[in-house]
């Protein structure tokens, strides 16, 4: 099966600084992927090169094995809602309903409508005068109306407010139940993610540090903590994310297929916040200090 | 996708479309009066075969528009660039609805191409219609002052404007894409529109053929001016001629003796010394104004350079006209597609 996005040591570059350096992913077709890492890791800029808004200098990428924005059949395919979830301010919902309709010749009116009568949005209201939540909800509804197989969103929740974030995530997963559509979201909150999402994948300093399905890496993940000592004397299949040691005691984050069995160790299951963060806090500390980053 | 471009592009076209209806108008009014003065003075003029001579009183008919008309057409491809070619994709850029327009089930090529034609043709459809009123309104005033290929006056007439409109809207689009900024690409088109203006009229549209050079005698024209001076020890004064080619633009009107020469002063005193000897009686009396010669003196001394000296007039002859304005819209028309060129290739640089 063609994989839904496939890259391959992509690369984009803005003047002298690498936005994404050498990132190779392949994510499946039919999931609902979480794209998840710090600010400044080049989630945006990597679905902005898989729906073409971009183009890669180095290296490539492809959605279900095709060139991102080559021809109005790939492009049809695809869904995208974009950062901070641009509409037209002056058109009323109807507009942009009418809009869609327009470009998308797979256009499904009868859901468009549906989804806007479902959220009580006046059709005649101007996208100006709509909320954030609302906003980022009739972006969707068009990029949903199309009927994409993949369906792209870039931090789409990332300027709402924890209730209207809540409504949004529900109404993607009735969009996910209804279509079967596969989806790519990213967020540099887990917490978003973990209600929707059954794929995850770490992107730290434009490089994956982990991807898979969220049920196997919550299941191969630990925390060991116990009586201060060195990490020898794991077993070989026991993979150190992160350690940390006090005068007493030693907290390692591992990553195994088997188990851990040295009666010794205090075992628990690592959440998936947790999770994320130690390969996060692993990669900062390996490679570079934290960036801070701040963005509008 | 069509219907799309002209929905974003509704307001914009209902107030282009307004304002030429309403210039029309005004000219329609004011035109029928125009065009009855100059018909009946040229009725009557040829009537009494006066019209040599006769300075027709349409001239001083709607001063006031007359002065405003040339300047209308003069900016409005400007205005088209400013409004309509820098906000059409930078504002997109800016509003970040490129994300939104770009990803729908269209190539960004064809949106591109799309947007472009429709607003370019609408532009240049704008530009050549205003153009055309005037010409029609303006056709008794340039007729009464036969100047329509001088440099005031050969951009806001026939085709050029149309060429004028392509151009600046090209050069509003391109900066847009360049800058993302709409305001800031209405000042770089603004000025650039101008510049290229200004390069074109003084630098290439007077090398487009080479000048007709024709040898008229020294009287034609208003005749030669010819006086002297009491600077430099008393000096003769000898300049070319006004010469007027109806319709036609003139270069330079210079005299010339048998060899191509200007004649210098010496040759003109030693030819007619009686205004060689009133040049140096006007030094020799520290530039009190004496007797000088007479009319008819000076008369007999023209007549007497006549033989040798000519006046050389340099011009475009009117029939040239259309020509040049073919060549004048062509010129900025391929400007305009190239810099349709460069934006879609900084639009698939930057973007994809």
């Amino acid at each position: 099966m063609t994989a839904a996005l496939e890259a391959h040591s992509l690369g984009k570059r803005y003047g002298n600084k690498w936005a994404l350096a050498d990132c190779s992913l392949s994510i499946p077709a039919g999931r609902v992927v979480g794209l998840v890492g710090p600010n400044g890791a080049g989630k945006s800029t990597l679905l902005q090169l898989a729906v073409g808004l971009l183009r890669p200098d180095v290296g490539s990428i492809a959605l279900f094995g095709e060139q991102p924005g080559s021809s109005p059949e790939q492009l049809a395919r695809v869904g995208f809602v974009g950062q901070d979830t641009p509409t037209y301010g002056g058109w009323s919902i109807r507009d942009h309903l009418w809009f869609g309709a327009q470009m998308n010749p797979g256009w499904d009116q009868v859901l468009a409508e549906g989804r806007i009568a479902e959220l009580g949005l006046d059709p005649r209201q101007k996208a100006r005068q709509l909320s954030g939540g609302q906003r980022a909800q009739l972006a969707l509804t068009l990029a949903v109306a199309k009927r994409p197989e993949l369906l792209l969103l870039d931090e789409p929740v990332a300027a709402l407010d924890p209730l209207a974030r809540r409504e949004f995530l529900q109404g993607l997963m009735e969009v996910v139940a209804d279509q079967r559509a596969s989806v790519i979201l990213s967020s540099h909150l887990v917490s978003d993610l973990e209600r929707v999402c059954d794929y995850l994948v770490v992107l730290v300093d434009s490089r994956v540090r982990v991807a898979g399905e969220i049920d196997e890496l919550v299941a191969s993940h630990y925390r060991l903590s116990g009586p201060r000592r060195e990490r020898g004397g794991l077993p070989g299949n026991v993979e150190v994310l992160d350690e940390r040691h006090t005068d007493r005691q030693s907290t390692l984050v591992v990553r195994t297929d088997g188990q851990v069995l040295d009666p010794s160790w205090t075992v628990e299951q690592l959440g998936l916040e947790d999770l994320v963060l130690a390969y996060m806090t692993h990669a900062v500390g390996e490679d570079r200090r934290p960036r801070l980053e701040v963005r509008a | 996708m069509i219907r799309v471009a002209v929905r974003q592009f509704r307001t914009e076209a209902i107030v282009g479309v307004t304002l030429l209806v309403a210039t029309a108008i005004v000219l329609v009014i004011t035109g029928a009066h125009l065009h009855h003065v100059y018909d009946a003075f040229e009725h009557q003029c040829r009537a009494a075969r006066d019209c040599a001579n006769a300075s027709n009183p349409v001239q001083n008919v709607d001063k006031s528009l007359q002065g405003v008309m040339p300047i209308v057409v003069l900016v409005t491809p400007a205005l088209l660039g400013l409004f309509f070619g820098a906000p059409l994709i930078a504002r997109e850029l800016e509003n970040g609805t490129y994300r939104l327009a770009w990803t729908q089930s269209i190539t960004r090529k064809r949106w591109i191409a799309v947007k472009l034609g429709l607003v370019g043709l609408f532009s240049m459809a704008v530009a050549g219609l205003l153009t055309w009123m005037v010409d029609w309104w303006a056709h008794p005033l340039l007729a009464a002052n036969g100047d329509r290929f001088g440099l005031a006056l050969f951009g806001i007439q026939g085709v050029a404007p149309i060429g004028y409109a392509a151009f600046a809207l090209a050069l509003g689009v391109a900066a847009g894409v360049l800058l993302r900024h709409t305001v800031a690409a209405m000042v770089v088109t603004g000025v650039g529109f101008g510049a290229a203006r200004l390069v074109v009229t003084y630098l290439v549209r007077p090398n487009l053929a080479s000048p007709v050079r024709k040898l008229l005698p020294l009287s034609a024209g208003s005749g030669p001016s010819i006086g002297f001076t009491n600077a430099g020890g008393g000096n003769v004064i000898f300049g070319p001629p006004q010469v007027s080619v109806p319709n036609g633009w003139v270069y330079s009107t210079t005299l010339v003796d048998k060899a191509g020469h200007a004649p210098t002063a010496q040759y003109v005193a030693h030819a007619c010394p009686v205004i060689g000897r009133a040049a140096h009686q006007l030094a020799a009396s520290g530039g009190r104004p004496g007797a000088g010669p007479s009319g008819a003196q000076i008369q007999a001394c023209i007549a007497k350079l006549s033989t040798s000296i000519h006046t050389l007039v340099t011009y475009q002859p009117a029939s040239r006209f259309w020509p040049f304005q073919l060549a004048e819209m062509g010129i900025f028309i391929v400007a305009a597609l190239a810099l349709c060129g460069c934006s879609y290739w900084w639009l698939r640089r930057r973007y994809a």
